[in-house]
């Protein structure tokens, strides 16, 4: 067989292997995975989304943003991590920051941040949490750290007219362990503690 | 407290590992050995039409590979150039053709660069029917090459190095699809998504709009670590919690990452017929993981630098639910395989942290490495080791039985030089030709100062040693980065391809020596010593000029 025929002739088996393994893998493989997600996981499959009043009003997986339509931090909700995704927490663009250790940019917004956590929750700059003023990896990140839920559990309870011994317990209510004790860091889901706060009224 | 956490993350991963090694490795020499074909098997060599009784000589098998890569960089290039008519497009517009060339090269070479954002870029069908079919294949081809070196190391005056098809095949549907079915499953019970729904608009619940996206997610995140690809579904990959929900999924897929380069070295140990010389590899692997994980675990939970400093803690780039300790195993597994998926953004490591992930690439990406890559990666560092130990007692090197002589060790040789070159030429160009120096420093340098050049020197890192993963602050869109990152992962992939598999053949032909009191021995404690000196001294040492100007000048000045 002459040089041309073999390349011909394995370029031919490649195309042939390259079309079939597309159906099995590409369409066959993701179409099974989705058929059982659908019908065993549907929850799961759909992205755990949260219902307040029939409404879908987010997923327990996705942070979203408590701020008004200027982007001004809304006091009587629990106030999740900075975002970097679009505007914050523009699901349909997650993103990190990805500012450097000596950027000046990121040294100014944590300054910037820090003084401003303290000040609308009448707290001491130490105190405020790395997580509360550090913008996550995916710019969706549902979750804080218990230290800075609770941290807010003052500024909450006085916009809402609640006793604070009330929200604190709302709020350790949803502190969420390590997974099998040990994997992670503990959280408090932003969404569903402020789902809880919501039905507490005030 | 922590530190308990610490060990006992990194104790459960070892014990998880240390289960499947022999039965995964064992597994995957019997797919590679076996003289039986399942019947699927049988209609599929028939419709493709290839004889699944006759062996390759090596540059058959190497014909092979490149045209099956070759034909998927095409069918993948075509895909996202007609993305528009495609169905579950999401009415997404026809990928530029610069983009497009750079992420089929990307997908096909097992890198998963990419310099897109999926979710603004990627419909349904181009991730699904291009992405996630070059997730299952371009991992099969790196196993199959790996085989092929192994075997040729094993077999004596043998012409042939096995059929590559049957190889290829075989990979694929008893070794990467059903872990695949499962992981992806268990996945999904965790609260990876997997629909069509597309981006579906919610009102919050304090008022406020947001766009949740859908997609066919799970699937492709299980094969996407099994097969050390890495691509995200997301722009921000792992860290998003559709891809990984929390602490156990992110275990989950280290462990997927890391399950076949690790129990490699066992299929290694059972086709050379000696399982001892399967765990000198395996220790030189572990050895290397376990100090890069450890290193980079303490430098970034150190938070050295004015910015973490000023936070109270490295947390800026990662995410609540993994902490500092998830992030950085997640970081470390991600750059010591092949995969390049991230779980937290590594732009934003402290600066000596940020460097880790960097030499975990540059040591080549073989502890453990990547599907297949990873184990030829350090088999070819074993050949240079024997060489060395025998020019130090003076006596003809030799390894498995196998004379090292001109060829081999000129292969080798030339294999080892490849991404070196890729990456400082790559960097290099980008600072030294002054129109290129203006775009890359105006358009695509994210972070001021020495961080800069730590993106662009990251990127061509990844690229060559196809990684994948990135200082993403770095806007890679650009005519010369798609173009230069790409050229960069076909040569770092294929160039030392072809390499091994000649090697394979020049191996294959000889003749076994036999046994002599002469005869080093290569799976004593000594031998992964040496091999592991030999590794820090020819592949990290020739990055460390270049790193003073970047990370190290960061971090110490």
């Amino acid at each position: 067989m002459s040089a041309a025929r073999t390349h011909l002739r394995t370029a031919g088996v490649a195309v042939r292997s390259m079309l079939l393994l597309t159906a099995v893998l590409g369409v066959g493989y993701p179409l099974v995975i989705t058929g059982i997600g659908q019908v065993a996981l549907p929850n799961q499959a759909n992205g755990s989304t949260v219902s307040v009043d029939g409404e879908t009003i987010g997923s327990r997986l996705i942070g979203q943003s408590f701020s008004d339509a200027d982007g001004n931090p809304l006091p009587e909700w629990f106030q999740p991590r900075p975002s970097a995704a679009g505007d914050g927490y523009d699901a349909g663009a997650s993103s990190g920051s990805n500012l450097g250790p000596e950027n000046p940019d990121l040294i100014a917004a944590i300054e910037e941040r820090r003084a401003e956590i303290a000040d609308v929750n009448g707290v001491d700059p130490e105190e405020v949490p790395a997580d509360a003023v550090t913008a996550s990896s995916s710019g969706v990140d549902p979750h804080i750290s218990p230290e800075y839920a609770l941290l807010q559990v003052p500024r909450v309870a006085a916009e809402r007219g609640l006793t604070e011994a009330g929200v604190r317990s709302v709020v350790e209510a949803n502190i969420q362990d390590r997974d099998l004790g040990y994997l992670g860091e503990r959280t408090v889901n932003v969404l569903r503690l402020n789902v809880a706060l919501a039905a507490m009224g005030g | 407290m922590e530190i308990l956490f610490v060990v006992l993350q990194l104790g459960t991963l070892a014990l998880i590992l240390a289960l499947l090694y022999r039965p995964l490795g064992e597994y995957m020499a019997r797919i590679y050995t076996s003289k039986k074909h399942l019947a699927v098997e049988r209609g599929f060599y028939r419709l493709i039409g290839v004889d699944s009784a006759t062996e390759q000589t090596w540059q058959a098998y190497m014909r092979g590979v490149l045209w099956f890569s070759g034909i998927g960089v095409v069918v993948l290039y075509l895909l996202q150039r007609f993305q528009a008519v495609l169905p579950y497009s999401l009415g997404l517009p026809a990928v530029p053709e610069g983009l497009s060339f750079n992420t089929a090269a990307s997908f096909v070479t097992n890198t998963n660069w990419q310099s897109y954002s999926p979710e603004l870029t990627l419909g349904y069908t181009v991730q699904m029917a291009g992405l996630a079919v070059q997730n299952f294949v371009s991992a099969a081809v790196g196993i199959a090459v790996a085989i092929a070196l192994v075997r040729g190391i094993a077999r004596s005056r043998a012409a042939t190095i096995g059929n590559f098809w049957v190889d290829l095949t075989r990979g694929t549907l008893r070794l990467l699809l059903p872990i695949s079915v499962l992981s992806a499953l268990v996945l999904l019970a965790g609260g990876v998504i997997q629909n069509f729904n597309g981006f579906t608009e919610i009102t919050t619940l304090s008022g406020g709009a947001q766009t949740l996206p859908g997609g066919p997610v799970a699937s492709q995140e299980a094969i996407k670590n099994l097969g050390t690809n890495g691509g995200g579904f997301f722009n921000v990959n792992a860290s998003h919690p559709f891809e990984n929900p929390t602490a156990w999924t992110s275990l989950l897929q280290i462990v997927l990452m890391l399950m076949i380069p690790f129990s490699l070295p066992r299929t290694f140990g059972r086709l050379v017929g000696d399982d001892r010389q399967g765990y000198a590899i395996l220790a030189v692997m572990a050895t290397f993981y376990m100090a890069s994980a450890l290193i980079l675990t303490s430098l970034e939970r150190a938070g050295i630098g004015t910015a973490p400093e000023l936070a109270g803690g490295a947390l800026e780039g990662k995410e609540q639910r993994f902490g500092i300790f998830a992030s950085t195993l997640f970081g470390a597994t991600s750059t010591l395989t092949s995969t390049g998926a991230v779980n937290s953004m590594h732009d934003s490591y402290t600066a000596l942290g940020g460097m880790i992930p960097m030499l975990n690439m540059m040591l080549g990406e073989i502890a453990p490495g990547g599907v297949g890559s990873g184990l030829y990666g350090l088999l070819i560092l074993a050949i240079i080791a024997v060489f060395v130990a025998g020019l130090l007692v003076g006596r003809t090197p030799e390894y498995l039985g196998k004379k090292i002589g001109p060829t081999q060790i000129t292969l080798a040789s030339l294999y080892i030089l490849v991404m070196p070159i890729l990456v400082l030429t790559g960097t290099a160009l980008s600072f030294a030709i002054p129109g290129i120096r203006d775009d890359v420093e105006s358009t695509s340098i994210w972070n001021p100062g020495n961080h800069g050049l730590s993106e662009v020197l990251y990127a061509f890192t990844s690229a060559s040693n196809n990684n994948g993963s990135a200082f993403a602050g770095l806007t890679a869109n650009t005519p010369w980065l798609n173009t230069a990152l790409g050229l960069a992962v076909l040569f770092g992939r294929f160039i030392p391809i072809v390499f091994v598999l000649a090697l394979a053949g020049s191996f294959a032909i000889q003749d076994k020596v036999p046994v002599t009191a002469g005869t080093m021995p290569t799976h004593r404690p000594l031998f992964a010593g040496l091999l592991v000196g030999v590794t820090l001294i020819v592949t990290a040492l020739t990055f460390f000029p270049v790193l003073t100007l970047g990370p190290l000048a960061e971090g110490l000045l």
